[in-house]
């Protein structure tokens, strides 16, 4: 229960900055080198940061919205945009 | 002279000054109402006190005036400048009062794309002077921003390609800020929706985006001048939300390239720079995965047979014991000769500390003092003795010198006394014979004093016939007051006495003593009658 603690912060992270240390995480268990402790935490987290990276990728939803504006210039809300017709 | 001009004037109409200022007025401004002239801005004299603008425009033969006015010039969106060459559109005007005319200004444009670009060189630098260019404000575009702002018009070929990349990439949200890309208001519109799109706050109903992409398609210069305005520029450097610039094609460049955080070389361009490509990640993903748990596996497999090769090598318990259990049986033989070894070892120690102790004993101290202290004990004594000595030969030479000088008192005093004796024996004799003498002297003096005192007695008075008369006590009576009669006296003779009673008497007249006189009429003596 205390690894997700440790990772609560996996959730917030962007995607690039998962990424990396997702990165930095497989090369360190690929060098071999980190005691079993370690690299059974470090695992965990980089479960955490594929799942985190995962979701951020999977979140391709393409929503084209154009900016109403008022009188004065100022944005008012949106509506959505369909510039192929 | 005055006759062959007479003739000419009488054909020719005459015309007063105003007529003719004001038939050319007319002519000038019917027919000028509306010229382009094209001409270098010479003699520029800015907004002067009343807001009016006056300069000439010249070529290189001619010459003229020009002014704009003050509610004209705040509209123009070419400044004009000492020695730009402009196209200037207006009116020709003159001046009755000066038969002079001029061109007032409506809108002014740089003549030519070489004056065009010298402007913008101009604007460039100064604005590069302000350190709106400098390369310490770009920021990171973000990897993979969640919402992306657009501000470009919504219709055209540059949304769709925009938007076409974005979905070929990565779908993302996009927000467009609609704007006109050319004309007028153009400049105005984009820079407030590159404010716009600052100003709205994180999580707010609009979502703020996390870049912001400004573009248009490829044009003239003049059709990319927008972009170029100061207004533009300076919100586009300003911007807190990274922005990516994609204004006309590759080959054109506008002020909000420079101002821009990334520059992008087509609005195509400027998609692919925003978003990376969605399949690659997914596969870079999933081959980190891979490899991270594969990694895993290893690493455990790797342990796991460490640990059988260790567990195999383990000796067994009593190949471990045997060892130790030897060592212990070493030691068990060595531990009590060792630990007499080592008490004897102390023993020494502690014989060596109490013979040091012993010497550092206050008893020897003691002893050592003692034996200082007789030292200095019989010096003291020696140096008694001593002084004893010396203190005894003092008192017996002192004695000494007082038995001689006694001796010598003596010696005197004795001389001295027999001196004194012979002398009072002189004295004495001479005191006696002296004494002797002057009692002789005296015993002859009284003899003859008491002759006298013989002959001037009483009794010798009373051999001569007086009469000494004593009342009863014995007392002389010297006055015949005192003779009262019958009184009892005693008459005294030289050779005896009688008494008497007085029978009567009377004072004496003759020679009495002058002591007596004042008693002589109190009474009568026996006095009287002896006389």
């Amino acid at each position: 229960m205390s690894e997700e603690n440790v990772n609560a912060d996996v959730a917030a992270l962007p995607f690039e900055a998962a990424l990396k240390e997702l990165e930095g995480i497989v090369a360190r268990l690929e060098r071999g080198d980190v005691p079993l402790e370690e690299s059974i935490a470090i695992y965990t987290r980089g479960e955490a940061l594929k799942a985190r990276c995962d979701a951020l990728l999977k979140q391709a939803e393409a929503r084209i919205e154009r900016i109403t504006l008022g009188a004065d210039g100022k944005p008012t809300g949106t509506t959505p945009l369909d510039v192929d017709n | 002279m005055e006759r062959e001009s007479q003739p000419a004037a009488g054909n020719a109409p005459e015309w007063s000054v105003s007529d003719l200022s004001g038939a050319l007025k007319r002519t000038i401004e019917d027919n000028f109402g509306f010229v382009r002239v094209r001409g270098e801005i010479s003699g520029y004299r800015g907004p002067v006190a009343s807001g009016h603008v006056y300069f000439s425009l010249k070529d290189t033969n001619a010459k003229i005036d020009a002014v704009i006015w003050k509610g004209v010039f705040g509209r123009l969106k070419t400044r004009p400048q000492e020695g730009l060459e402009v196209i200037a559109t207006g009116k020709i005007t003159t001046f009755a009062g000066k038969s002079s005319y001029q061109i007032v200004i409506d809108s002014l444009e740089p003549a030519g794309v070489g004056a065009l670009m010298a402007l913008l060189e101009e604007r460039r630098k100064r604005l590069a002077a302000e350190g709106l260019f400098a390369e310490e404000r770009k920021q990171l575009i973000p990897y993979l921003p969640s919402v992306i702002g657009v501000v470009t018009s919504p219709t055209g070929a540059v949304i769709r390609d925009i938007l076409h990349r974005l979905e070929d990439r990565f779908p993302r949200r996009v927000l467009v800020w609609p704007v006109r890309v050319q004309g007028e208001t153009s400049a105005a519109e984009v820079a407030n929706a590159i404010t716009g799109f600052n100003a709205l706050p994180p999580g707010g109903k609009i979502p703020r985006p996390d870049v912001i992409i400004v573009a248009r398609g490829g044009g003239s210069l003049e059709d990319l001048m927008s972009f170029n305005e100061e207004i533009v520029v300076r919100a586009a450097a300003a911007s807190d939300i990274p922005l990516v610039s994609a204004v006309g094609h590759e080959t054109d460049t506008t002020l909000i390239d420079f101002a821009a955080d990334l520059r992008a070389p087509t609005p195509t361009g400027a998609a692919e720079k925003v978003v990376p490509v969605r399949a690659e990640l997914m596969g870079f993903v999933a081959d980190l995965a891979r490899r991270h748990a594969g990694a895993m596996l290893r690493l455990s497999d790797r342990r796991r047979n460490d640990l059988r090769a260790l567990a195999r090598a383990l000796p067994g318990p009593e190949a471990v014991l045997s060892g130790p259990r030897q060592r212990l049986d070493l030691a068990a033989a060595r531990l009590a000769p060792a630990l007499a070894r080592n008490a004897r070892a102390h023993e020494l120690a502690l014989q060596g500390l109490s013979r040091r102790l012993e010497a550092r004993s206050p008893r020897v101290a003691l002893a050592r003092l003692k034996a200082e202290l007789a030292g200095f004990a019989r010096v003291l004594a020696a140096a008694r003795g001593n002084a004893i000595a010396a203190e005894r030969t003092r008192i017996a030479h002192a004695r000494e010198r007082l038995a001689t000088l006694e001796a010598r008192a003596r010696n005197a005093f004795g001389q001295s006394l027999v001196q004194r004796r012979d002398r009072a024996t002189a004295l004495s004799q001479r005191a006696e014979r002296a004494f002797g003498q002057g009692v002789n002297r005296r015993v002859d003096r009284v003899g003859s004093l008491w002759a006298l005192v013989r002959s001037l007695g009483p009794e010798a008075v009373l051999a001569r016939g007086y009469a000494l008369i004593r009342d009863e006590a014995g007392a002389l009576v010297r006055s015949i007051g005192e003779a009262q009669p019958g009184r009892a006296l005693s008459v005294q003779l030289a050779d005896g006495r009688f008494d008497v009673t007085v029978a009567g008497g009377e004072p004496g007249t003759s020679r009495p003593a002058p002591r007596s006189a004042a008693r002589k009429g109190s009474g009568s003596t026996t006095q009287g009658d002896l006389f």
